[in-house]
């Protein structure tokens, strides 16, 4: 299959308003794929969607085929999610938390403990493995919150702003953790920071009141607006209120 | 299976780690037991033998698990932690169970160590204890209840005042734990004998003191109040779970 996420008209109304409109975005296996916009631009309400935490009202997305709607379990099975915010359990140690997802998606006692260690090491946790993560730092935390997402070995790894908040250093270190997944797990990433989808993605799409306005690698967004570098290219397409076709 | 009993090992081990847990769901009770005890050596009062003031004490100390696990889900659902799972394949009676199943046991412990506690002070340790214990566990089953539905419809500061305050006040004053009911008589006894918290004591003291036949009138009540607010606490995390916002 060369697509692991196929939106077709995805969308999500609140009342009478469209948080997503008409979605429809194809993104191959081992691509990451940055989504842009502004605050509100529908990015985190795509990303729940995708996820399953929140149905759409509107049209469907497969996720290495099974759809997010009839088939949400299935569909879940290959994520693995970062939410926006750091979400790790507290009074857990970082193996602990770890250990914990593994088993939630299915693996034993002993394999989750071994796959734990192995996800502390690869993401440089080991120094900190039995501190419980409440007293991490605020970048430690955010690559335990990841480390959590990935030690289920997902085939789609959902990145919502996953390094908001962050400094420079700890951002850096995320990144080089997120280049390590390239090529072997589809990332869909959201993120405010230009530099990181310069840095990071294959293609990015830029949504605006919860349309798709623009979809290409940075040099084809550059080029598109006829812009002198992405920062202004962005804010072009950031202001555009028609979808693409 | 294997997530709902990973789940709730992490449930128990958030729960236990938390000192202020263990100082409130232990400590108070005992300190209570203690401070009463002293009064009554001092100033004897019937309410205050270890006979009719454990159960009570074991009833008030109960209430904490309600805001214990209330407190734990409401940071579940605002540290995002919630969202994490919700994005996993567990399934919503993973989530149920694996907050819930914790509790109980926990629940036990904090009766049964009340009990012992009242034994070092003279209390006399007979088998009607475990029997005392075990008519709990409906009580145990309604607070559990509380805690999952305020954790899954309120804030953690909203839990703090709901369940923190308002229900340990109201599971003090109406259970008849700290002063007899019928001295108030009126409308505040009809009121405490609507609620669930005087027919958990009563049920409790019947236990201990043997009285068999006393003990099911009272549990029932107590029974229909678990049954109603645990049908109430997962029809409202069921509709959380399938709402947009946490």
């Amino acid at each position: 299959m060369e697509f692991s996420i196929q939106a077709n008209a995805l969308s999500k109304k609140y009342g009478a308003k469209y948080a997503v409109d008409n979605l429809t975005l194809e993104i191959k296996q081992g691509e990451l794929f940055a989504l842009l916009g502004v605050n509100g631009a529908g990015k985190t309400t795509t990303i729940k969607m995708l996820s399953g935490l929140t149905l759409p009202t509107g049209g469907d997305a497969l996720l290495l085929g099974d759809s997010i709607v009839s088939d949400a379990i299935h569909a879940k099975a290959n994520n693995g999610v970062s939410p926006q915010e750091t979400a790790i359990a507290r009074n857990l140690s970082v193996l602990e938390n770890l250990a914990l997802m593994a088993r939630i998606y299915g693996a034993s006692a002993k394999n989750a403990a071994q796959q734990a260690q192995e996800m502390a090491e690869q993401l440089g946790l080991t120094e900190v493995a039995k501190a419980k993560a409440k007293t991490l730092s605020g970048g430690m935390q955010r690559r335990l919150s990841i480390g959590m997402a990935l030690i289920s070995n997902p085939k789609i790894l959902f990145l919502d702003e996953p390094t908001l908040g962050l400094d420079v250093i700890a951002r850096r270190e995320l990144w080089s953790v997120v280049r390590r997944l390239k090529g072997q797990v589809t990332i869909l990433l959201t993120t405010h920071y230009l530099e990181e989808v310069e840095a990071l993605s294959d293609r990015a799409g830029v949504m605006a009141k919860g349309k798709l306005v623009a979809i290409g690698t940075v040099p084809e967004l550059i080029a598109q607006t006829g812009a002198k570098n992405f920062e202004d290219a962005f804010i072009v397409l950031a202001t555009e209120t028609e979808a693409i076709a | 299976m294997n997530a709902m009993t990973a789940f709730s090992g992490r449930n128990t081990k958030e729960m236990l780690r938390d000192p202020l847990n263990l100082a409130f769901g232990l400590g108070f009770p005992v300190i209570l037991l203690l401070l009463l005890t002293a009064i009554q050596r001092n100033i004897p009062v019937d309410l205050f033998q270890l006979e009719q003031l454990t159960p009570g004490i074991a009833i008030f100390g109960l209430s904490f698990i309600a805001l214990f696990s209330a407190t734990l889900i409401s940071k579940d659902r605002t540290t995002s932690f919630l969202m994490r799972l919700f994005a996993s394949p567990m399934r919503s009676s993973d989530y149920i169970l694996g907050y819930t199943m914790p509790l109980l046991p926990m629940a036990l412990v904090q009766v049964l160590f009340c009990y012992v506690v009242a034994g070092l002070l003279g209390m006399r340790l007979t088998l009607n204890v475990l029997l005392a214990t075990l008519v709990s566990l409906p009580a145990a089953a309604f607070f559990i209840g509380i805690g999952l539905l305020c954790g899954s419809a309120l804030t953690d500061k909203q839990v703090g005042g709901i369940c923190g305050a308002l229900l340990t006040n109201l599971s003090a004053w109406l259970s008849g734990t700290w002063f007899d009911l019928d001295l108030v008589g009126g409308v505040f006894k009809k009121i405490a004998y609507a609620l669930p918290f005087a027919h958990a004591v009563d049920a409790g003291r019947a236990a201990l003191n043997g009285d068999y036949a006393s003990i099911m009138p009272h549990l029932w009540w107590v029974i229909g109040y678990a049954v109603a607010m645990l049908i109430a606490a997962v029809l409202v995390f069921r509709a959380k779970m399938q709402r947009d916002n946490l």
